[in-house]
């Protein structure tokens, strides 16, 4: 459907297409309009995407670009993997995977720079920025390159190496402040208002959001034209879960699906959970924090889509849950451990609230489970690098047969 | 009463006649604001509602967002640097 306008979503308030996030009356989030699905023949919506390319492309119809650039690179179309191992360990009766690790850069990042590159490159922009815990300037470094535009991201200067290499192996101008995540948001707010630049997730921010949604359509299409009956989510700013929620509204509008919406749980890390919080307390708003977590990919104290988040989860029956550090290791090693999928702390978080949810009942009616893992282990080795040991052994077989026999006692 | 400075951003500008900062004046960040809307009235219902501020708008006193302080009760002194700014949610 043809994109309509921007809406603001506290006051309504109706702006141009343009690289515009807040609205001028009450600084609500934007979010893209588009025209009614009604009349459209599902059966012909769905043909259109079947016969579109592999990759977050073929739901162009519901996107705010009007063609994805040439030669960009091929985000989405992540497996949706039946984890039966982890699921019988869980107690839970149908259990699938999303594994987002499978993007060009190795995480859900993809979709949404893919969507706001496009539309950052129609208006006409040619540098192109971020704030990132690391997944997105990753996912923005590798996307500019491939587009041939300027990057520059900006992190927290404490971030994982790994993350800051396959930054900048890129070309990417990285730039590493001095503070948390939020201190980088506000700082990259600011640079927004006095310089040209594409913020990924800031002035284009209602287009990046946008790209989430494919996440939904892939999994609703992964199964069969069908919706499952519950969805575990990270939540970082809330962007990713609210608009899964929405996708799957849409994708009912059209009549592509039936049936109701998942209940949409929620998972945050201990050391920065301010949407789990005020869920446990049933407020509406989120207090923020300053994080302290492993989970950095997750750390933003100050989640602007909370108050979004909370109100989806609640209306459709999901819950929000923290995990510890402690937990997301143990989170990250039991995926390894049953699915061979190693992912990184974020998807930690999520496995180990699933497990939450599931020893306290809230899938007992059997209805199926999708874990959305939005990142690659090998991002974030450290975090769990003391749960592995390694046997030494001398090159000879002798030597080798000495240490079978330490191992199990004559 | 100290002077402070309040820097905007450009959705706010247009009611301050397209300039990126202004001054005003208080003891606390809420008798700034006050000030503020006693100047430039056309700001106070795009920064507050009955409740207070409105939810996505976020006031910094130098680096730290007010809420981490004693909100809009946070003192301020002579030259303090206050900066309002839209929530976005990042990621």
């Amino acid at each position: 459907m043809p994109p309509k306008s921007l809406v603001c979503k506290e006051c309504k308030e109706v702006y141009p297409l343009e690289a515009l996030y807040a609205c001028s009356n009450c600084f609500g989030p934007l979010e893209v309009k588009y025209e009614s699905f009604e009349g459209r023949d599902p059966e012909e919506l769905r043909r259109r995407i079947q016969a579109g390319p592999l990759s977050l492309w073929r739901y162009a119809d519901f996107l705010p670009v009007a063609a994805p650039p040439s030669g960009s690179l091929p985000a989405g179309m992540s497996p949706l993997i039946k984890a039966d191992r982890l699921a019988k360990q869980l107690g839970i009766k149908e259990l699938w995977i999303k594994n987002e690790a499978s993007n060009p850069t190795h995480s859900f990042k993809d979709r949404v720079v893919a969507v706001a590159l496009a539309r950052g490159i129609e208006l006409g922009f040619e540098t192109f920025a971020c704030a990132s815990t690391g997944n997105l300037a990753n996912a923005l470094a590798a996307h500019a390159a491939a587009a041939g535009v300027e990057a520059c991201v900006f992190v927290p200067a404490d971030l994982e190496r790994e993350k800051i290499v396959a930054t900048g192996i890129n070309g990417a101008r990285v730039i590493g402040v001095r503070g948390s995540y939020d201190q980088v948001n506000r700082l990259c707010s600011e640079i927004a208002s006095e310089r040209p630049w594409a913020f990924v997730n800031v002035n284009l921010r209602p287009y990046y959001a946008e790209g989430s949604k494919t996440l939904a359509y892939e999994i609703a299409e992964q199964l069969g034209w069908d919706l499952p009956e519950h969805l575990v989510v990270p939540i970082a700013s809330g962007s990713l879960h609210t608009r899964i929620g929405r996708a799957f509204d849409e994708f009912r509008e059209c009549g592509l699906v039936s049936g109701n919406l998942p209940s949409m749980h929620g998972a945050q890390a201990s050391g920065c959970s301010p949407v789990a919080n005020a869920y446990s307390e049933g407020s509406d708003q989120c207090i923020p924090v300053k994080p302290e977590t492993i989970a950095k990919s997750l750390a933003i104290g100050d989640p602007a889509d909370g108050p979004f988040a909370l109100e989806l989860a609640r209306r459709t029956g999901g819950a929000i849950e923290a995990a510890t550090d402690e937990e997301i290791k143990n989170g990250i090693a039991l995926l390894a451990q049953t699915t061979g999928i190693f992912t990184e702390t974020a998807g930690g978080v999520t496995v180990a609230v699933l497990a939450k949810l599931a020893e306290r009942g809230a899938f007992d009616d059997g209805g199926r489970v999708v874990a959305c893992i939005t990142g690659e282990g090998l991002k974030t080795p450290g975090a769990v690098a003391d749960l592995i040991d390694v046997e030494e052994v001398d090159a000879g077989f002798a030597d080798f047969e000495a240490l079978e026999r330490q191992l199990v006692p004559a | 009463m100290s002077r402070v400075t309040v820097k905007l951003p450009t959705q706010l500008r247009d009611s301050v006649g397209g300039v990126a900062q202004v001054d005003a004046e208080g003891e606390t960040v809420d008798q700034c604001l006050q000030s503020l809307f006693s100047e430039h009235p056309a700001l106070r219902d795009r920064i507050t509602d009955e409740s207070g501020l409105r939810r996505f708008v976020n006031i910094y006193l130098g680096s730290e967002d007010i809420r981490f302080l004693e909100g809009l009760e946070t003192p301020v002194t002579e030259g303090t640097e206050l900066t309002i700014l839209p929530a976005v949610a990042g990621g």
